[in-house]
């Protein structure tokens, strides 16, 4: 029984070898080793390379718009899970549906769609002219970036806060208010404190593909706002310097892998299961 | 009423197109231990959401010593409530759960501290502050539980079904617990159980329900001895109930044979049902009774026999038979009853009746 079992994840080893431990593997050798005539030597020279003003401050500016637009999608995203999750709300199915359904379509075709809205005649100027107000030109800034992240990540954050509410037990609602508690203090004292595995899990579906992304920043910052994803993208594609691209992949691994260690050990504190 | 500490007026409540509470009286003494008791689905437990404040009632008033209490949300509501499944907050630890209540109060901390101490010793849980909710036993959960909801003093204490997911021994020593922290508290308990023999050991009223309207309101003693029609006679305790006739005063007849019994003020050969305690059925030798019966089966139950047998005349009916007196399977045996044994009730209501087939 235990044979056949181990017998048939051998599809899954191969799968993940193959794509997955491969490929990081061929990042670490590009990162660390290059070749000198003829030889091949290890060398730190890419890395060291990512702490030249420049890239630091791609690097840096990955990390605020990134953290904004976490925090823009928890401050919208909470409420709505919260709305989506209480027991008494009629529309839930729909809206539940709503938030859904953008995630059916294709990401680069939804985030094509905001450059129509944005652009200097799109919807959102002919609206604002129409009602005699100033245009804006969003298109090709940082707040463009933002709402492109915010707008393709809601759902990330939504719905594992979602899971997380909808599965309180409304007991425990019951018997805060019940010692006393108003709905305030209920929310902070006890719903709060226990949706905290699904803040920390929607923070790191959001944060992760929000801090490595390039193409919102390529469509909707038009090339101004140059992200660390861009620049991986840029030494593979334009530059050619794979050993460069590589050594910035890495970088950014690490660093995720221990922002999220960070976050995991907290959620765990809390007692819930997480990426670790 | 002078001394109710909650009085409930005309409670009806519907849940989609079921009716679960029909024009609910009751009123609730202070210092009383009150049992709701009735099958599951008899409102019982909708009965002490809404006192609790967590259900709204379609139609009637709940009082709190005589002020309307409809609108008044939970949170301040001076009673609390211990829940089913205990509901302890996963988040905190034993001390931080307890201590909930008087934080929102805003105590000062050493107080704070001093009740919980008091009320952890009065449930039998000292130096267990510091543990987490999910490393203690049931047994353990429901003490923490109990211990959060008196600890804010209450006026009245709810508890829902509070000895359910328990074993049958650990249940045994809570239902002494809780009856003597209810002394020493010197509060009113409104207890909801299913559970006959815990409402007979711990209650002061007993009020059995059933499908949503109020089928006899009584002290344990008046419950079981003078059951009020068939459903409380049988919710409480077994009982055989026969189709009787009454002939006239203090006579019934029934499987064939007129019987003296105690009970008078029914039509004349009004049709009743008569309920008898397995408890209360002699049996003396063949043909020395009243009639005979054939007993069917014999069960060892510890402090008695129980016995299964049945009449072998026309009127073919089951009887359960209690007593310490062994009889031979498959033997003929003869039956008497005093008339203090045979209890004549009214025929229920069809209403009632209904769900009592159901059963």
């Amino acid at each position: 029984m235990k044979k056949n079992k181990s017998f048939c994840a051998y599809p899954y080893y191969v799968w993940m070898i193959t794509f997955i431990v491969i490929p990081l593997l061929l990042v670490l050798w590009y990162a660390l080793f290059k070749s000198e005539n003829d030889s091949i030597v290890f060398t730190t020279e890419y890395i060291k390379r990512f702490f030249e003003p420049i890239y630091i401050q791609v690097f840096l500016r990955s990390i605020v718009l990134a953290v904004i637009s976490t925090a823009i999608c928890l401050v919208i995203g909470y409420p709505l899970a919260y709305i989506l999750a209480g027991k008494t709300f009629k529309h839930k199915n729909m809206l539940m549906f709503l938030v859904i359904v953008p995630m059916w379509m294709n990401f680069l075709l939804r985030t094509y769609a905001w450059l129509t809205i944005l652009e200097k005649n799109g919807i959102l100027n002919q609206i604002l002219r129409f009602l005699n107000l100033p245009t804006q030109n969003i298109l090709y800034t940082n707040y463009a970036v933002i709402l492109g992240m915010v707008y393709n990540y809601l759902p990330f954050m939504v719905l594992p806060l979602y899971t997380v509410l909808s599965k309180m037990d409304i007991n425990l609602i019951n018997a805060a208010e019940d010692l006393g508690a108003n709905k305030l203090t209920v929310f902070k004292k006890v719903v709060f404190p226990l949706s905290l595995p699904g803040v920390v899990s929607g923070i790191t579906m959001t944060f992760m593909p929000a801090v490595t992304t390039f193409v919102i920043s390529k469509l909707l910052g038009g090339g101004q706002t140059t992200l660390i994803g861009d620049l991986i993208e840029n030494q593979f594609k334009v530059a050619n310097d794979w050993n460069f691209g590589s050594a910035l992949s890495l970088i950014l691994m690490v660093i995720i892998l221990l922002s999220m260690r960070v976050m995991t050990k907290y959620e765990q504190e809390n007692e819930g299961g997480g990426l670790f | 009423m002078k001394n109710s500490i909650i009085r409930l007026e005309n409670i009806s409540k519907t849940y989609g197109d079921t009716k679960v509470l029909n024009e609910l009286n009751l009123s609730i003494k202070k210092n009383e231990f009150l049992t709701l008791l009735g099958p599951s689905g008899c409102g019982k437990t909708t009965t002490l959401k809404i006192i609790g404040g967590f259900e709204t009632p379609d139609e009637g008033n709940v009082y709190f010593e005589e002020q309307c209490i409809n609108t008044l949300p939970p949170y301040k509501r001076k009673l609390n409530t211990v829940f089913q499944k205990y509901a302890l907050f996963p988040n905190m630890n034993v001390f931080e759960n307890i201590a909930f209540g008087l934080r929102i109060k805003k105590l000062p901390s050493l107080e704070i501290e001093s009740c919980v101490k008091d009320v952890l010793n009065m449930v039998n849980l000292n130096g267990f502050e510091k543990r987490d909710i999910s490393s203690l036993s049931g047994g353990q959960q429901q003490r923490v539980a109990i211990a959060r909801a008196i600890v804010n003093k209450p006026d009245v204490l709810l508890l829902d079904e509070p000895l359910g997911a328990l074993d049958l021994k650990l249940r045994k020593d809570m239902q002494i617990e809780l009856k003597n922290i209810q002394k020493q508290l010197g509060i009113t308990f409104i207890y909801v159980t299913h559970d006959q023999e815990e409402a007979l050991t711990m209650s002061d009223t007993i009020v059995v329900m059933n499908n949503g309207l109020v089928q006899q309101i009584g002290s344990p003693v008046d419950i079981y001895n003078e059951p009020q029609n068939a459903f409380v006679a049988d919710f409480i305790g077994e009982s055989i109930i026969v189709d009787g006739i009454m002939h006239e005063d203090f006579v019934v007849e029934f499987i064939g044979h007129k019987f003296e019994c105690l009970d008078k003020g029914f039509d004349k050969m009004e049709a009743v049902d008569v309920v008898i305690r397995p408890e209360d059925v002699k049996i003396v030798e063949k043909d020395a009774g009243k009639f005979n019966v054939v007993i069917d089966s014999v069960t060892f139950k510890g402090v008695h026999y129980e016995m299964v047998a049945h009449t072998d005349n026309v009127c073919d009916t089951k009887w359960l038979i209690h007593s310490t007196q062994k009889a031979v399977e498959g033997s003929t045996v003869g039956i008497n009853l005093e008339p203090n044994d045979i209890h004549i009730m009214k025929k229920l209501s069809a209403e009632v009746g209904d769900s009592y087939e159901e059963k």
